[in-house]
């Protein structure tokens, strides 16, 4: 049974995603995991198989597909195996490259996206910064006037792909005036001035999230993406695809670790019999059946209406709220269900459980996705 | 606010009147032992969570008579009452590594104890007086890749052998293993017997067919080593059974209760310096122009700690008061074994949530807090055994 919006078309592609996934990363993501590191190579292998550009149009190298399409990879990637490394791609594909195709000028889109969808360049986006996280309006990075552009100074925290980033679309403080007004984004080339250090995880181990601090670095009039003091806009745009993917993930992974869960209970024994067929353990997966199932549901109720063209903030919200909770709640209970072996490396819940753990504090913590949600329910 | 000071009666939050299990000598040993874990310990935590902690950590301990405090003066150790090792577990954890108070609960509370209790004059000499020096490491064998909840679902088997016996089988996830010196083993003597079949062994590690295959790499208490044994065709003397013969199943059950108190006490200590932590990091940590303890949900989300961490607290003094008294009450023991490592467990996984990022990265040490409190709802009985321990104690 196909669940809409998903339809035929997407299920074929779904199939050759995940064996070209099941092929060319699941095998490596052990290895990554261990590394910290998952190697650069990968985004060009994406992109031999257009995966760097489902959604992007062909005219710059992408596939002229859609959100459904990249929906399917996000799925797929979230059962490599590597939080991290579904996490690095995801940040080029769905956080970075978003913003240039929508707000970029067709300057831009050649010098960026198309090489990004190509695998030749990687993007991050930079936005929190040590002292600015839920509260992205008191982020401090200034961008001064000079002569053909802007000099750019501050500091940057916790950005995925922070160390092996091309390019980072950096939002930044273009006026010290007031709050939302004044950010604007630039879109910052590695180079001098910039220097970035890898910071060590509970989870998501394959990827380099970092810290990324600009001394004086020169960007040029041409690097500004979208309108100047306009760029809180474009984070809250950018926010929808980057939570209903989040929820995508989720949905994806919890709907393996319940399988893979339940076949482990089948198997393993204990005083007589599968522990399955313990009544406690047998309650648990139903639970954990019940809420891999309105996971998904939720998700995508959120992503029809998304891809349908309405704006569906409140859904959205709540799938990123109510999976990324869940998704840790139920690797959490998986890894309990594996006993002793659940606490060791050798087995892959202990991993799940510290990358889904993420989930509520990336891409706007579980208190600010309520306080969003209050706000629209008019609280 | 003056004019009433003196007139109404105020909520003092400052009250440190010390728990009634506890005295004065109480109190200063854990003065003592917290200097030492400050001073000595807590500065090697990074460094540990790498390699391990040394072996010399044993040795300065019991230099320092910790590794015997509740134990007979007769064999080296302090003579104390049962809440002094109340006191090491809490005072421990101030390390900041939940894998060496893991490592020294194993030998003090865990491997120690079956020894005194059910022990010859002579197995006391050999290993215990040794392990209170911190001379010779204990471990404790019971889990096997295919029985760990079901301890009767054992298989390693010691057969009868002339004068001696001769033992088959493997171990897993065996703390210490890899640096203790013996092992109390749990075997099957009698296939036939059921609960009546099971015999202890004290093995030393380097017996010939003690095999310590590989280290086991886990999701936390990366400062302990946890081992996967084998044996084959170990033989050792009849002197190596620890205890009556066939009556080693209702000795590691016995055992398994002052573990799990331990244990109990040792959460409670751990969400209390999670809390403390985090406490001072919420009050540092602006947002939105104020610290974020200062939102309601943030502030509640201490308050839901505090009173979680209280009652586990509480649970685990009154306990181990039942128990020191000459009780045994393993219903109780059960529910604060399993209240405590889910309280531990839920406050640092809220912990996490309130350092936002921070909560996330290795450099502010609550994941290692949750990663390593996680351990508690799996090791000595799951959550799952602990409630069906508790539900039958009701005849159900
Ligand atoms: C692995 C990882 C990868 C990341 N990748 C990126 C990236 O690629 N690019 C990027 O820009 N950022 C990235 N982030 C940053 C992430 O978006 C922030 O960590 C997140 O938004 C939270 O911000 P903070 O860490 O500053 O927490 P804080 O804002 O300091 O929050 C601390 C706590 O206070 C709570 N809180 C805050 N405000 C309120 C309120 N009004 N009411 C109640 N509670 C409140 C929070 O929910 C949280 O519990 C990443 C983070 C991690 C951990
Ligand atoms: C880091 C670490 C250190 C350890 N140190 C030691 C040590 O020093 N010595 C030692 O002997 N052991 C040690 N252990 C082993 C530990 O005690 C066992 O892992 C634990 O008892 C669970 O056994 P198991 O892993 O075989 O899980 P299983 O027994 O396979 O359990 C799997 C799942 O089934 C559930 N289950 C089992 N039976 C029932 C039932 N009847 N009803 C409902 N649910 C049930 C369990 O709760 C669990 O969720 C250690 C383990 C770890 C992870």
């Amino acid at each position: 049974m196909i669940q809409p919006p998903f339809t035929e078309e997407h299920e074929e592609l779904r199939a050759s995603v995940r064996g070209f996934l099941d092929r060319e990363l699941a095998p490596h993501a052990q290895e990554w995991e261990a590394d910290e590191w998952f190697p650069n190579e990968v985004f060009g292998k994406l992109a031999g198989q257009g995966l760097l550009g489902l959604k992007y149009p062909t005219e710059l190298g992408g596939q002229g597909g859609d959100y459904l399409h990249e929906a399917v990879l996000i799925e797929e990637l979230s059962r490599i195996g590597s939080g991290g490394t579904a996490a690095g791609i995801g940040a080029h594909n769905n956080i970075a490259t978003p913003p240039i195709w929508k707000f970029g000028t067709d300057e831009q889109k050649q010098r960026y996206l198309a090489p990004a969808i190509r695998g030749e360049k990687i993007g991050a986006l930079g936005i929190t910064e040590p002292d600015a996280g839920s509260d992205v309006a008191s982020l401090r990075t200034t961008a001064t006037r000079v002569d053909g552009g802007f000099l750019v100074s501050g500091e940057k925290t916790y950005i995925t792909n922070g160390v092996r980033a091309d390019f980072i679309v950096t939002a930044v403080k273009t006026t010290l005036e007031g709050g939302h007004h004044g950010i604007s984004f630039l879109i910052i080339d590695r180079g001098e001035g910039m220097s970035s250090s890898k910071l060590r995880k509970l989870g998501w181990n394959a990827s380099d999230t970092a810290t990324i601090s600009f001394e004086e670095v020169f960007v040029g009039e041409d690097c500004l993406l979208g309108e100047l003091n306009e760029g809180f806009k474009l984070i809250m745009a950018n926010f929808q695809w980057e939570r209903l993917a989040m929820a995508l993930g989720a949905t994806g992974a919890m709907a393996l670790a319940y399988e893979r869960t339940a076949d482990y209970a089948r198997e393993r024994t204990a005083f007589g019999r599968p522990i399955s067929k313990h009544q406690a353990i047998r309650h648990k997966l139903a639970d954990l059946a019940t809420q891999a199932y309105v996971g998904r549901c939720v998700t995508y109720d959120a992503l029809r209406r998304f891809v349908a063209g309405e704006e569906p903030v409140k859904e959205v919200t709540m799938a990123k709220l109510y999976t990324q909770r869940t998704a840790y709640e139920l690797m959490d209970a998986c890894l309990q269900i594996h006993g002793g072996a659940g606490y060791m490396k050798e087995y892959w819940p202990e991993r799940a459980a510290r990358d889904a753990r993420l989930g509520p504090i990336g891409g706007g913590s579980d208190e600010i996705m309520r306080e969003i949600l209050g706000r629209l329910l008019g609280l | 606010m003056a004019a009433t000071a003196d007139t109404v009666l105020k909520p003092d939050h400052q009250a440190k009147r010390k728990h009634f299990i506890f005295t004065d000598e109480h109190e200063q040993l854990r003065e003592s032992i917290r200097n030492f874990v400050l001073k000595e310990l807590t500065p090697h935590a990074e460094e540990w969570e790498e390699t391990t902690f040394p072996n010399s950590v044993f040795a300065r301990m019991g230099e320092l008579g910790f590794l015997g405090l509740d134990k007979p003066e007769a064999y080296g150790g302090q003579g104390g009452d049962y809440y002094t090792s109340l006191v090491l577990a809490e005072e421990i954890v101030k390390a900041n590594s939940g894998g060496l108070a893991m490592g020294v609960a194993v030998h003090t509370d865990m491997a120690m104890p079956p020894i005194l209790a059910f022990g010859t004059e002579e197995q006391k000499q050999q290993w215990v007086v040794p392990a209170i020096k911190g001379e010779k490491i204990l471990c404790i064998g019971i889990t096997e890749p295919d029985a760990g909840s079901d301890v009767a679902g054992i298989k390693t088997r010691a057969v009868k052998d002339g004068d001696g016996y001769v033992i088959n089988g493997s171990k897993t996830y065996i703390t210490n293993g890899h640096r203790a010196d013996v092992i109390v083993l749990v075997t099957k003597t009698d296939a036939d017997a059921g609960y009546d079949g099971f015999t202890l062994f004290l093995v030393p590690m380097d017996a010939p067919g003690v095999i310590r295959e590989k280290k086991l790499e886990k999701l936390g208490m990366h400062a302990s080593d946890t081992a996967l044994l084998a044996f084959q065709d170990v033989r050792v003397p009849e002197s190596a059974v620890l205890g009556q013969v066939g009556k080693g199943f209702y000795h590691i059950m016995w055992e398994l209760q002052g573990e799990r108190l331990i244990g109990a006490a040792g959460c409670v200590a751990g969400a209390q310096r999670t809390f403390e932590r985090t406490l001072e990091y919420a009050n540092e940590r602006k947002a939105f122009g104020r610290s974020i303890g200062h939102f309601q949900v943030i502030r509640h989300k201490f308050a839901e700690m505090a009173t979680k961490i209280e009652s586990a607290r509480q649970m685990v003094y009154v306990t181990a008061w039942r128990f020191a008294g000459g009780e045994y009450p393993v219903r109780e023991i059960s529910m604060a074994k399993l209240h405590a490592s889910r309280v531990a467990v839920e406050v640092a996984d809220e912990c996490i949530q309130i350092h936002g990022g921070a909560g996330y990265m290795k450099e502010y040490g609550v994941e290692r807090a949750w990663r390593d409190a996680r351990l508690n709802r799996i090791g000595a009985g799951t959550d799952e055994i602990m409630l069906d321990v508790i539900g039958r104690s009701y005849g159900l």
